[in-house]
């Protein structure tokens, strides 16, 4: 029997998916019905005093047939009344009281969070991010990422939430920092019950290259936004585990970026997240992705022997090392499957322009398949990358001899490292 | 200047293969793998560039696309229409080695030259002139491809043609559901709008000009007139009105009009790609019965198999295994009286008659041998004339390409072989300097 249960920093919810504070958890009747379709929680959009939002506010990253990759957008916090707000989180939680309503606030004064989080607690949240990441518009009042980038007011005002709060206090941090542990650290520090992230990434989408104008285009203007979807995933990723594999670091993460599938969800899981969020995906193709999200996340834990979520989490966080602990002494070299292999030479050109010169045509002529000089190659995956064809070209371990050593150890005088492969 | 009459017959002709939106091109485009020393280049035989044009159309830099194309190949608007892409370019797609339908190279490339035709670009002007003239005999697509290449390198050209329409047989001859003849006619005007190329209509060479007259008046030549008309079958009846060659029916519907109301079954003797053409034509016009009359049996059929099909999925029939032994009918055909052959094209005794008041035959088209005789020192082989790699012939100064040298190709081997020949007359007179 598999379980999907979640509990998040204290926050519970039927399954780990999470709508991310943005336009899909806008609203009650928007939350509600992401409910009835198997989501797990939601995260109220950011919720402070209303601003006014800008016309065109979007913009997707296209790549040859694939439709928004990446995404941006340069929209603020809710532009609808607090208690308009605060009425539909109160009727939301009534309806649906196993599910995470977890509201979003970004506001100033130390006066206000108080406010904010009662009234937030009042209607009834099971919990609170604080958003420290928003990357434009916000972080010029000073909130936002100008929060997040701060680790001492980072600190500060995570110490007042929790000090008003009655429910769990999730830190919401910007990517927008150089190294993220000192702002995981000091959410941790401010007594926080665990961290969301990746907030969006500072970014322009495009130029208008007619007009001038960056996109996305306000009258004849524009200006950077935050970027995320599928393409911000591998930062993402990073940033969590980043955070996940710091001996110092102890609280839970929500993680966020770029999840657009079960599988999405399953690697953020395995590096360390207890619950993820979802936004882009949800924008472009609508809450129902939420069918495969489950059913996929269920038979992969059926598979791979894991009952329980928590079973799961930070499972490949041993496994994400320092470069200096790796063994060089493994060796791989590419094996191309000639009886799948179409004859595009993609490999080809790749090895010769792109990497070690050692995948050669078949000197006899009489077929495509490319032969590959194993003698030279590096073992650098590149012509399984661009290889079109499912399982043609594999990475296969040579056994070559050589016990493991690693550049730790190669410097400290133990262990021998293999001679450099390849004459390129 | 368009010869081809408003009301013609081959108006009623919807294309078989629609053109791409632009949505469509850009999706097709995108799934192009850009293969490495790629396949499908080798398998036109103008060496298009196929993986950089798709690449600009996939970037929506389609004039570079256009141009891609054009620079290989001047007849590339009518080509991506007529080729018979699924045994050329399409054909050595690697798809066909996955699970994945090829890339519709052909599509794509009337893509990009539609647009280029619909934005009128130009992209070659002529060379500096040289003071040296070319003729060209034969207004079809060798001599397009070849005229418009020697005026890249700054010769004068006269083209001249018995008919009085310009394309030749991408005009005349090929199914109105790939193209009609105005488009063809548009390819030659465009071609021609590089300038500097005469067009003498109603001359036909041999006859009401001589070949040394034209030696005399010009520096070289480039001979291009495909092949003379349909064989007959020498059998009783020949003479009966309705027996028809079926290149000179579809000749006389696509740029003008056949009244074909009375006709009500047909036959089409043959199993070659004209054949194949023919029963579809046919069919598209409306006649209610349509069948085609092939000696051997179905998988040896010379015609293709995708138009073949094609064909019988929209209802024609064929009479297997046939050989014509006589039309029947008084002053008018009425019928074909077949032997009926076993598998080895053997008589079995046995005999059928198809019921028709049209026969068209599409066993082939004679080879012109007779009409260029009396040019001295051009040596035949099979009826074709004799060239070497560079489309030479044996006669000093006069090149040959197309159907006429290659016995009866495709639209997209003329445009190869006129521009092979029109760079090696090129060199031929900068070196006779
Ligand atoms: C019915 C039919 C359908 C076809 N369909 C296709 C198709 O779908 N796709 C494809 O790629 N190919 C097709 N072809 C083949 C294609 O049309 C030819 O390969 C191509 O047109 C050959 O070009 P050419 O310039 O060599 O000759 P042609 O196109 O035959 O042009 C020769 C020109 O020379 C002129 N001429 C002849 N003798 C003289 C003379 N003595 N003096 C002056 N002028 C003369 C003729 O009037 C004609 O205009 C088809 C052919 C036929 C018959
Ligand atoms: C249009 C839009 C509006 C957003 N608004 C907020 C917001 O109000 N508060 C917040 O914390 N994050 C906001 N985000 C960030 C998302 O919650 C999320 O952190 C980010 O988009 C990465 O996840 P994704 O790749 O699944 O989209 C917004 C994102 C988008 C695209
Ligand atoms: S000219 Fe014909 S064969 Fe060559 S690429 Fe174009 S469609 Fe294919």
């Amino acid at each position: 029997m598999v379980s999907l249960k979640t509990n998040c920093g204290g926050i519970e919810s039927p399954n780990p998916f999470w709508l991310a504070s943005a336009p899909p958890a806008n609203s009650g009747e928007q939350v509600q019905r992401a409910f009835d379709l198997g989501w797990g929680g939601a995260v109220w959009k950011t919720l402070g005093t209303p601003i006014r939002n800008v016309s065109s506010r979007f913009g997707g990253l296209h790549y040859r047939n694939e439709r928004a990759i990446g995404f941006n957008n340069i929209e603020l916090i809710t532009d609808r009344p607090l208690e308009v707000n605060f009425k539909e989180i109160y009727d939301t939680k009534k309806k649906y009281p196993k599910h995470a309503v977890v509201v979003s606030l970004m506001v100033e004064t130390r006066e206000e969070w108080k406010d904010i989080i009662k009234r937030s607690v009042d209607a009834g949240a099971d919990g609170l991010e604080l958003n420290f990441g928003c990357p434009h518009g916000m972080c010029e009042r000073g909130m936002g990422s100008a929060v997040g980038q701060e680790p001492r007011v980072n600190e500060e005002i995570t110490s007042w939430a929790v000090e008003y709060s009655s429910v769990p206090v999730l830190v919401k941090l910007t990517p927008n920092v150089g190294d993220i542990l000192p702002h995981g650290l000091a959410a941790q520090k401010g007594g926080g019950h665990g961290v969301s992230l990746i907030n969006t990434i500072k970014s322009i989408i495009g130029v208008d290259i007619d007009n001038f104008v960056p996109m996305p285009v306000v009258a004849n203007k524009s200006t950077n936004g935050g970027y995320c979807g599928q393409a911000v995933r591998p930062i993402a990723l990073h940033m969590v585990a980043q955070l996940a594999r710091s001996p110092e670091f102890k609280i839970p993460i929500s993680g966020i970026g770029g999840v657009a599938t079960w599988r999405d969800a399953v690697e953020f899981i395995l590096l360390g997240s207890s619950s993820v969020q979802v936004c882009t995906e949800v924008m472009l193709r609508g809450y129902r992705v939420i069918d495969d999200m489950v059913e996929g996340l269920e038979e992969y834990m059926r598979s791979h022997g894991f009952s329980t979520i928590d079973a799961m989490v930070g499972k490949a966080v041993p496994g994400y090392s320092e470069w200096g602990e790796l063994d060089m002494n493994y060796e791989s070299i590419a094996k191309i499957d000639s009886d799948k292999c179409i004859g595009c030479q993609l490999c080809m050109v790749a090895c010769h322009d792109g990497a070690h010169q050692c995948i050669h045509p078949d000197a006899s002529g009489t077929t495509r398949v490319p032969v590959i000089d194993e003698s030279e190659c590096v073992g650098c995956n590149l012509c399984q990358i661009v290889c079109p064809v499912p399982d043609c070209i594999s990475m296969v371990e040579v056994d070559n001899g050589h016990a493991p050593a690693s550049w730790n150890q190669h410097l400290a005088g133990e262990g021998t490292l293999r001679p450099k492969k390849g004459s390129h | 200047m368009s010869t081809v009459d408003k009301e013609r017959t081959e108006a009623v002709f919807e294309d078989f293969k629609p053109a791409y939106s632009h949505g469509q091109a850009l999706s097709e485009a995108n799934r192009c793998l850009f293969c490495a020393d790629a396949p499908c280049i080798k398998a036109c035989p103008t060496g298009i560039d196929i993986p950089q044009f798709i690449r600009k159309i996939s970037t929506e830099n389609v004039k570079a696309s256009a141009k891609t194309i054009f620079d290989a190949n001047i007849l590339g608007m009518s080509c991506a229409r007529v080729c018979p892409v699924e045994t050329l370019c399409v054909g050595d797609c690697v798809y066909n080695h996955m699970d994945e339908p090829p890339i519709q190279i052909g599509k794509l490339q009337r893509y990009a030259t539609d647009i280029a035709y619909a934005e009128d670009w130009r992209f070659f002007r002529a060379g500096a002139d040289t003071g040296k003239s070319v003729a060209l005999v034969g207004a079809g697509p060798a001599s397009l491809a070849c005229a418009h290449e020697l005026r890249r390198h700054g010769h004068a050209c006269t083209i001249y043609d018995k008919r009085a329409v310009v394309g030749g047989l991408n005009t005349t001859g090929v199914a109105p559901y790939k193209m009609r003849a105005e488009r063809s006619e548009a390819e030659a005007a465009w071609i021609l709008g590089i300038g500097g190329i005469e067009i003498e209509y109603g001359v036909e060479i041999g006859a009401n000009k001589s070949w040394d007259a034209l030696l005399e008046a010009h520096d070289a030549m480039f001979v291009g007139v495909g092949l003379g008309p349909d064989h007959w079958l020498d059998v009783p009846g020949r003479d009966l009105e309705g027996v028809v060659g079926a290149v000179d029916f579809i000749e006389r519907f696509k740029p003008g009009t056949v009244e074909l109301a009375a006709v009500k079954s047909a036959v089409v003797v043959g199993g070659g790609n004209t054949a194949i053409d023919a029963v579809r034509e046919l069919v598209g016009l409306g006649i209610p019965s349509v069948t085609m009359v092939y000696r051997g049996v179905e998988d040896k059929m010379s015609g293709y198999a995708h138009e073949w099909n094609a064909a019988k999925q929209e209802g024609v029939v064929a009479s297997f295994r046939s050989q014509p032994l006589a039309f029947e009918g008084e002053g008018h055909v009425t019928g074909v009286r077949c032997a009926v052959l076993d598998d080895a094209k053997q008589p079995t005794g046995l005999q059928r008659v198809i019921a028709a008041d049209l026969v068209l035959l599409a066993i082939g088209q004679a080879k012109l041998e007779g009409l260029l005789a009396e040019l001295g020192g051009v040596t035949f082989e099979r009826g074709r004339v004799v060239v070497d790699e560079a489309q030479a012939t044996t006669r000093k100064g006069v090149w040959a390409g197309g159907d006429c040298a290659n016995g009866g190709k495709e639209v997209v081997n003329a445009a190869d072989e006129g521009k092979r020949a029109a760079q090696a007359i090129d060199a031929f007179l900068k070196g006779a300097g």
